[in-house]
C-alpha cells in the first residue's frame, strides 16, 4: 500500500497520469454544462415569485458551492503537505488556488447580479456576502504569500499555514444565513427531509455541479502539471524524456 | 419556441444573460490560463533539458 502511494506521490508518474487523466474530465465537463445551461434556461420553468430571474441560480449556487469545496480541497492538500512532508501535495494545493478564487469571484459577482434586481441593491455588507468576500481575500491572500518567497519549500509551509488556518471561514459562509440575519436566502437544496425547491428546477444544478466538480478535475490537472514542471526543473526524470 | 421572447427572458435579459456570459467567460479565461502555463513550462523544461 505504501509502495504504490509513494509510486503515486512520485512526480513523474503523478505528471503522466494527471495528462492522461485530464481529458477525462475535460470533455464530460464541458457535455454536463452545456446540458444543465440548456436545462436551466429553456427547459426549467420560471419561478412564480422571481421569474425567469432565478435562472441566475444554476451558474451562481454551483459556483458558491465550488468555492467553498476547492478551499476545503486546498486546505487539506497544504496539511497534508505541511504534516507528511509530500511536495506534490503542496503542488496540489497551489494549483487548486487560482481555481478555487475564479469560483469565488464568480459566486460574489453572479450574486451581485440577481440581488439588483431582487433585492434592490448589489451588495449588502451582512453575514453571507461578508463571508465569501473574506473567502476570496484568502485566495489572493494565499497566492501572494506564495509568490512573495523565492524559496519554494519555505512558501509550500508558510501558505500551508494561512490555508490551514483560513478554512475556519467555511463553516462560518455556510451557517451565516442561520446564524446572522440577512438578505440572502437560506438553503433550499440541502434540507433533505423537504427540499422546498421543485424536482424539475433541482435536476439543472446538479447537473452543472458536476459539471463544474468535472472542470475542477481538469483545471488542477492541468495546472499541477505545470506546478510540477516548474518545481522539478532540475530532475533527472525530466531529460529521459518524460 | 418564440426566440426573441427567450431572449427577452422576462424582462431580466440584462442580468440572466450577464451572468451566464460572466461565467463562460472566467471558465473560459481559466482553461486557457491553465493551458498556456503549462505548455510554457513544457518549453522551459524543453530548453533546460536539450531534449525535444
Amino acid at each position: 500500500m505504501w509502495l504504490w502511494f509513494h509510486k503515486l506521490a512520485s512526480p513523474p508518474h503523478a505528471y503522466r497520469l494527471l495528462g492522461k487523466m485530464a481529458p477525462w474530465f475535460g470533455w464530460p465537463a464541458l457535455a454536463m454544462m452545456l446540458l444543465a445551461t440548456w436545462w436551466g434556461l429553456v427547459k426549467a420553468p420560471a419561478d412564480y415569485q422571481q421569474g425567469d430571474a432565478f435562472r441566475i441560480l444554476y451558474v451562481h449556487a454551483p459556483s458558491a458551492w465550488m468555492s467553498m469545496f476547492i478551499y476545503v480541497v486546498m486546505a487539506v492538500a497544504a496539511a497534508v503537505g505541511l504534516i507528511w512532508r509530500i511536495k506534490l501535495a503542496h503542488a496540489a494545493a497551489a494549483a487548486a488556488a487560482p481555481i478555487g478564487a475564479s469560483f469565488t469571484f464568480l459566486a460574489l459577482a453572479t450574486g451581485s447580479i440577481w440581488g439588483k434586481p431582487m433585492w434592490g441593491t448589489w451588495w449588502v455588507w451582512d453575514a453571507r456576502l461578508t463571508s465569501e468576500l473574506i473567502l476570496l481575500f484568502l485566495y489572493l491572500g494565499y497566492m501572494a504569500l506564495r509568490s512573495s518567497f523565492d524559496d519554494p519549500q519555505r512558501a509550500d509551509r508558510a501558505s500551508a499555514v494561512l490555508a490551514i488556518v483560513g478554512v475556519i471561514n467555511v463553516p462560518i459562509i455556510h451557517y451565516s444565513v442561520e446564524w446572522w440575519t440577512t438578505l440572502h436566502q437560506p438553503a433550499s437544496v440541502t434540507k433533505l427531509d423537504k427540499p422546498s425547491i421543485a424536482m424539475e428546477m433541482l435536476y439543472p444544478l446538479f447537473i452543472m455541479i458536476v459539471g463544474f466538480q468535472l472542470y475542477f478535475g481538469w483545471a488542477i490537472s492541468r495546472r499541477l502539471r505545470g506546478e510540477i514542471l516548474r518545481r522539478e526543473r532540475n530532475a533527472s526524470w525530466l531529460k529521459e524524456g518524460g | 419556441m418564440d426566440v426573441s421572447e427567450f431572449l427577452k427572458m422576462g424582462g431580466y435579459a440584462e442580468y440572466v444573460w450577464s451572468a451566464y456570459g460572466l461565467t463562460a467567460l472566467v471558465l473560459l479565461l481559466n482553461w486557457s490560463a491553465a493551458r498556456r502555463r503549462e505548455a510554457q513550462e513544457q518549453a522551459s523544461a524543453r530548453r533546460r533539458t536539450g531534449a525535444d
